[in-house]
């Protein structure tokens, strides 16, 4: 349908401008983000300067039917998962743009963008305080949960 | 019985003020009228009045709001729209903070865009960019195209302009998937709202139209403190009123309810008890009561043990634990001896604890039960009176092939809906009876009950059994003196919870 083929359209864009714009410390996976369309990898590297440099991390970003109506679900996968008081240890990341916040003028790039500056305004590493309870009763998809957004400056 | 005159009076002074599509029989308009005499009796000034309003008459009647503000404002209907959405629909409120507050501040909270500061700023930004529209090209950050027919870009007062398409795809999947009235700006961090003069000039499919516009109306009944739609399956109507209160209103689909919570009509007890009561009886907490008032824990790893038969002597069945123990007293068995049944332990503390509670739990359960039981009894008879309706319709035409006329045979339909208000508003009686604490006046209460509970049983009677071609005249008379005996006696009853609650006579229990 109509919105699968908008879909479509703008992940190629996408993916194009992230190769030609390409930020540093951001850069596509290639082998696993050109092969399908739904499912990107994006390798992220930690800031200079802050608490999470020379470290990499990787972001999965699975692109739903309506994106970009519809936001992506995007979590940390891999080895590495940043310890971080917004990122739990399975992955989930608590951020207002990934659910209520969504605009469809965001991107997989801005995105990126915005968890890097959430990464370098981080303090201290620690663990969000419920980590324990959340990893153990959450669902697979981050979107499912009702996240609580309390605090805005980390 | 003395009461005859009084309650014609009644029904003949309020005849007119109902919706008169009935059978035209005077004595069913006017029972809802005695109905509310408490009310409007005590109320003085501020009678509660209320209207139906189908589909049609709710868009008429929010129009006619935004128009009264849009008239005073001057400027457009959409914006005026969004700001009665932002204060609940409460024109008051709103041009109260209209005239005495920061307007800017106003506007920024209902997502507007200030339509005096704008509007000679958006000439300017309008002309310089269809000046250089010409010859440059636009970018569009949702399908992340670059256009040269700037003509498709189109945006709110927050200037974020995206094409046609988007834009388009945008609204459609917020109205049909999300079912949002309320659709903001799709640029990063705008919460500029949209408004339907956009709406309507994007979209061209009628279906997302019509489902935008029913959103807004829904919109407009939900927030509005004195609307409410009617609860009954399918029905398109809701039910304007002068002012909240726990009032019956009947719908033009004739399901009657209470205008404070929508549940069924649940005179004498209040909107917050009734609440209460539901949550009980669909939670599973009663099953937590039979357990902990039908069996007894282990004293020694504390497994839920249900007795059904056998001696005193209880041996744990739990491998790991196989104590010993009296089923009477919960205390170890070894002091018992061989002759259990002049359990000596009976004052030891801890097993007098345990009885206690266990005894406690079981007269919660008990007294549950004992207002369920009535209250459900009551939801089982209402059922049936469906069939006594037809019954009642049958016998009817049965009396009239024998010399009765048809008016005359209408004390029928009459003494059933009698009937079936009795019991409405005795079911309900258990409910409050529950949550009540004693005192003098709760034995005036349980009094009444007990009165309107047997006229309406014997009433019952009469209506299912006792009507055969013989006995006309007689029964005629016994079921009319009958009915009015049980109106009278209803209203009675209901006069004394209204005036308990105005005197505070009554005390709640809090029971979880």
């Amino acid at each position: 349908m109509a919105a699968n083929e908008t879909r479509t359209r703008r992940l190629h864009r996408e993916l194009q401008q992230l190769k030609t714009n390409a930020l540093p410390g951001i850069n596509v996976n290639e082998d696993i983000s050109t092969s399908s369309l739904e499912t990107w990898v994006i390798n992220v590297d930690g800031a200079s300067g802050t608490l999470y440099e020379e470290e990499q991390f990787q972001l999965q970003f699975k692109f739903p039917a309506k994106y970009p109506f519809d936001s992506p679900q995007v979590m940390f996968v891999g080895s590495n998962i940043p310890i971080h008081p917004h990122i739990y240890s399975n992955g989930h990341i608590c951020l207002s743009i990934l659910t209520d916040d969504w605009s469809p003028a965001l991107s997989v790039q801005s995105v990126c963008l915005s968890v890097v500056s959430m990464l370098s305004s981080c303090k201290e590493k620690k663990l969000p305080p419920d980590n324990e309870f959340y990893v153990k009763t959450c669902s697979k998809n981050p979107k499912k949960t009702r996240w609580w957004y309390h605090d805005d400056t980390v | 019985m003395d009461s005859d005159e009084e309650d014609f009076s009644y029904e003949e002074e309020d005849d007119e003020g109902d919706d008169s599509c009935d059978f035209g029989v005077d004595a069913d308009e006017g029972f809802d009228s005695t109905y509310d005499m408490p009310n409007t009796a005590s109320g003085a000034d501020d009678i509660f009045t209320y209207e139906v309003l189908t589909p049609d008459t709710i868009v008429s009647y929010m129009n006619t709001i935004i128009d009264e503000v849009d008239a005073v404002f001057q400027l457009t209907r959409p914006v005026a729209r969004i700001l009665l959405g932002h204060f609940k629909w409460d024109k008051e409120k709103l041009l109260e903070r209209y005239y005495c507050g920061d307007q800017e501040k106003l506007f920024k909270d209902a997502h507007l865009v200030n339509p005096l500061a704008q509007s000679t700023l958006n000439k300017v930004q309008r002309l310089s960019r269809s000046n250089s529209g010409s010859t440059s090209s636009a970018f569009c950050d949702i399908c992340l195209q670059v256009s040269t027919n700037i003509q498709t870009f189109q945006g709110l007062e927050c200037h974020h302009e995206f094409c046609t398409r988007c834009w388009k795809e945008y609204l459609t999947s917020k109205i049909m998937d999300e079912q949002k009235e309320n659709i903001a700006c799709p640029a990063v961090k705008c919460d500029i709202l949209v408004n339907e003069t956009f709406v309507g000039r994007i979209l061209n499919d009628q279906i997302v139209k019509r489902k935008y516009h029913h959103l807004i109306a829904n919109s407009f009944v939900v927030n509005n403190r004195l609307i409410k739609w009617c609860p009954a399956p399918d029905c398109m109507n809701a039910v304007k009123a002068s002012y909240s209160d726990a009032n019956a209103v009947t719908c033009l689909c004739r399901h009657e309810f209470c205008f404070g919570c929508t549940e069924p009509v649940h005179e004498p007890v209040n909107c917050s008890l009734l609440k209460q009561w539901i949550k009980k009886c669909n939670d599973d907490s009663e099953t937590a009561n039979w357990i902990s008032a039908n069996t007894k824990e282990c004293p020694k790893c504390q497994v839920t043990i249900e007795k059904n038969g056998g001696c005193n002597h209880m041996v744990c069945r739990n491998n790991s634990c196989k104590a010993d123990f009296c089923w009477v007293c919960l205390g170890p068995w070894e002091p018992h001896g061989s002759n259990w049944y002049s359990c000596n332990r009976f004052d030891e503390k801890d097993s007098q604890n345990a009885r206690e509670a266990q005894n406690k739990s079981r007269s919660s359960l008990e007294r549950y039960l004992f207002y369920c039981n009535r209250y459900m009894n009551h939801i089982q008879s209402a059922k049936l009176e469906c069939e006594l309706e037809a019954k009642v319709v049958t016998k009817m035409n049965e009396m009239q092939k024998h010399n009765m006329s048809w008016i005359e045979v209408q004390f029928l339909t009459k003494a059933v809906k009698v009937l079936s208000m009795c019991r409405n508003t005795l079911k309900y009686t258990y409910v409050f009876a529950f949550y009540l604490q004693k005192n003098n006046q709760t034995v005036i209460f349980e009094d009444n009950q007990k009165d309107v509970e047997m006229a309406t049983e014997t009433l019952s009677e009469y209506l299912e059994r006792d009507i055969s071609s013989e006995n006309l005249g007689c029964i005629k008379q016994k079921v009319q003196d009958k009915y009015r005996y049980c109106e009278m006696r209803r209203k009675v009853l209901l006069d004394h919870v209204n005036e308990g609650y105005e005197r505070d006579f009554w005390e709640f229990q809090d029971i979880p």
